[in-house]
């Protein structure tokens, strides 16, 4: 068990104006572990996302993350290049909408060879090999590398925005809705799919999401968001079989049983 | 191995005008390894609460529960979840799977977990579906289409893949035909041999009666009806 | 209307110091794209706007210019800018590249290898060598800053999936001094090992938009590429039909309508001087 958690996020706060995005999130993600994070809309758990990524500057707070070379180091305020550098290496996104995350007007290969290439791959029967591997892992048929993602079928687009991202063997990934827009049963193929992965490439990752099942399924711990703040937070079974607050009581109770 | 002292439950429920439920309350056992604790009381007087407190699923209210010295009432997250991998199996009458993954991987899973090479976990499971005769055409299949006896057998399968040194059993034999019920209680026969702590929740008075050292009846538990 | 009427190369003087400030800034950051204040000028956008500023800026009444566009001096593309420098700065012209102190070209580097002293002035349509894979230029423009080039070489992948090679044949993307990623506009691939290490001076100007770069003399200027996909600079496998050069890049003409072609240097100066010497292709009359 390593003593040195992976993300320490410290009283993160976000606000738009008046508007409060989030307030004071605090949480620590171990190596291997998935952290969820559930909430209605606009309970300001995407804000705490895209803060944690970088993809939004938080007014306070820090977001601590061990990075390789230097030990724990706040990417709040390192230097924009080399939070790039950890976008394209250490981290990865992974965007509810698969077009977000994709270049439409790329090839497959292109799309999951590209953080390669981005950091340093020069050599393209590798780049294709490691490429075609990767199809393989999300269940893409190797055939159609060569095919522009706009001719995939929403499952299909949104497995290959999975292997584009951990391509380059992350150790953390950033999830915001990973399953949102798709059919039930594209969404337990790609759930089984995650969870595979998290556990073969011993991934720690953050999901968001609003749907319980999802967490239930990936997550090993659970928080809560409600008006930008977290209510409740803990291991996910427990946070959802025997939930303290009021408002985590209610968003239990309100899932349809099937 | 399993040491429960002074421990107490309460549910608050806030969307029904705040009520607070007492159901435990001073609760206190102690399980050694190779002993089985059966828990028995009437139905409602908290014997799945219990168990759901040791495995760290519902949340005590006050007191200590330790198991292989972890208090599970204190501890972090990730050491519960450490725990749960390593030392502390839990065999429930229902199952909660991915759709999807198939039967041998859904039992070789908890080896895999603990870094068990995936043949080695899957010849594992291979032989504990097998002595809990589930058809081997099945095997390939995600349980989730099986019927209510296969999954639960399929549970029972996961739970004793890893030897974990401490087992909460919830109805394990529970509506078992005979030839099954045979083959859990020699899984539990074995569990108590190899050395594991265990304590369960048995229905079947003549399984109770054969596999467990001692009753603690819950009921001893239960808060003052004053309240 | 007199030529008195022009200042000297029709720019104004505050306007040339603008762009000579700029073409400073851009030889002391090699491949840099920097912005500039880019004038009307008396012809339309995509005849060579942002070379002509530059010509402008640089030209000195000493000066011996000389426009090719693709290579011909004798094109109409050419031949109007000429005139134009003949008519607003009174500067000497020629065709030929040894004479000429400051070219203007349209998309070719001359056969006769630059010397030092001589300036080089590439007319540039589209300066930014990530927009056709990153339309953003504020991305861009970041990408640029931070190095972050990976997409430059998945245009090259997706050349090499779809044809099996690269089969970009000209604005062939460079690295210059292991920093920017520049196009060196629409060159063909053949020229490119002609940008490094040139004892000339080689500035590009882009006037639509509004950007300049610029490679000083010996400047490292490596063309991209894989490891098992190397560079080559490809031309027609032909020697030429008017002065049999087998050196230089050719153009194929279409000679009647019957499916006759023949391949001639795109250079009309190099191969009016080989056969000025004497050199004959098969072609020839």
């Amino acid at each position: 068990m390593s003593y040195t958690p992976l993300l320490s996020v410290r009283g993160i706060g976000k606000r738009y104006g008046a508007h409060v995005g989030c307030i004071d999130v605090s949480f620590d993600l171990w190596p291997g572990e998935v952290m969820g994070i559930v909430g209605e809309s606009g309970s300001g758990k995407s804000t705490l996302l895209n803060c944690m990524a970088g993809h939004l500057v938080p007014d306070a707070g820090q977001v601590i993350f061990d990075t390789r070379a230097d030990g724990p180091r706040d990417t709040v305020t390192m230097s924009e290049p080399e939070r790039r550098m950890l976008g394209r290496t250490d981290w990865a996104f992974v965007h509810q909408h698969a077009r977000d995350g994709l270049r439409m007007g790329v090839s497959a290969g292109g799309n999951v060879g590209e953080r390669l290439m981005a950091v340093g791959a020069r050599h393209y029967g590798d780049i294709r090999g490691k490429a075609t591997d990767w199809l393989e892992r999300v269940e893409i048929d190797p055939g159609r590398i060569d095919d522009r993602p706009s001719t995939f079928s929403g499952g299909m687009q949104q497995r290959l925005q999975i292997a584009r991202n951990l391509v380059t063997g992350p150790r953390l990934v950033f999830m915001d809705e990973p399953t949102g827009g798709l059919d039930v049963s594209v969404q337990a193929r790609l759930l089984d799919l995650l969870r595979g992965l998290v556990r073969d490439m011993g991934l720690s990752a953050v999901i968001v999401t609003h749907d319980l099942a999802v967490v239930r399924l990936l997550a090993d711990q659970l928080m809560v968001m409600k008006s930008g703040r977290v209510v409740e937070a803990g291991l996910t079974d427990q946070v959802l079989d025997d939930p303290q607050h009021g408002y985590t009581q209610l968003l239990v109770s309100s899932v349809l049983q099937v | 191995m399993i040491e429960i002292e002074n421990l107490s439950k309460t549910f608050t429920l806030h969307n029904q005008g705040g009520a607070v439920l007492r159901v435990i309350e001073a609760a206190r056992l102690s399980v050694a390894p190779g002993e089985c604790v059966a828990l028995t009381g009437a139905s409602g007087a908290g014997k799945s609460t219990l168990m759901r407190m040791i495995y760290g699923n519902y949340r005590a209210a006050s007191g200590r529960i330790l198991v292989g010295g972890v208090d599970v009432a204190r501890a972090e997250p990730r050491a519960i979840i450490r725990l749960r991998r390593e030392t502390l199996g839990y065999v429930s009458q229902f199952l909660r799977v991915v759709p999807r993954v198939p039967t041998l991987d859904v039992v070789a899973e908890p080896l895999r977990a603990v870094g068990v090479p995936v043949e080695d976990a899957r010849e594992r499971a291979r032989g504990l579906l097998a002595r809990l005769n589930i058809p081997e055409r099945l095997w390939s299949l995600s349980p989730t289409t099986f019927s209510g006896g296969e999954q639960q057998r399929v549970n029972i399968a996961r739970g004793f893949a890893h030897p974990y040194p401490a087992l909460l059993l919830d109805e394990p034999t529970a509506s078992l035909d005979t030839a099954n019920r045979e083959v859990v209680l020699r899984l539990i026969e074995e569990a108590k041999a190899r050395g594991a702590a265990m304590i369960g929740i048995f229905h079947d008075e003549a399984a109770r009666a054969r596999v467990c050292d001692r009753e603690i009846d819950v009921s001893r538990f239960a808060p003052a009806r004053a309240a | 209307m007199t030529e008195t009427a022009y200042n000297f190369a029709y720019l104004d003087e505050q306007t040339k110091r603008m762009i000579r400030r700029a073409l400073l800034k851009a030889l002391a950051i090699p491949g840099y794209q920097v912005p500039f204040a880019s004038r009307e000028m008396p012809m339309p956008y995509g005849w060579g706007t942002g070379g002509v500023q530059v010509s402008a800026a640089v030209l000195t009444p000493d000066d011996v210019l000389k426009v090719i566009d693709q290579g011909a001096d004798d094109t109409t593309n050419a031949v109007s800018i000429r005139s134009f420098f003949q008519r607003t700065a009174g500067v000497a012209t020629t065709t030929r590249t040894q004479e000429a102190t400051v070219i203007q070209t349209r998309h070719r580097i001359p056969e006769v290898p630059l010397t030092e002293g001589q300036i080089l002035v590439y007319q540039v349509p589209i300066p930014e060598p990530l927009r056709f894979l990153e339309p953003r230029e504020s991305e861009t423009r970041k990408m640029h800053a931070l190095e972050d080039y990976g997409l430059m070489h998945v245009k090259l992948y997706e050349d090499i999936s779809r044809h099996g090679h690269i089969a970009t044949a000209y604005a062939y993307p460079v690295r210059v001094e292991a920093r920017y990623v520049m196009d060196p506009s629409p060159i063909p691939k053949f020229d490119n090992p002609k940008l490094g290490d040139c004892p000339a001076i080689q500035l590009f100007g882009a006037g639509r938009e509004q950007r300049l770069y610029a490679l000083p003399p010996w400047t490292q200027v490596v063309s991209l590429d894989f490891e098992d996909h190397p560079f080559e600079p490809s031309k027609a496998d032909h020697p030429c039909g008017l002065c049999g050069a087998t050196d230089s890049y050719l153009d194929e003409v279409i000679v009647d309508d019957v499916g006759g072609r023949m391949f001639v240097c795109s250079d009309t100066d190099y191969c009016e001087a080989r056969q000025a010497q004497g050199h004959r292709g098969k072609d020839a009359a």
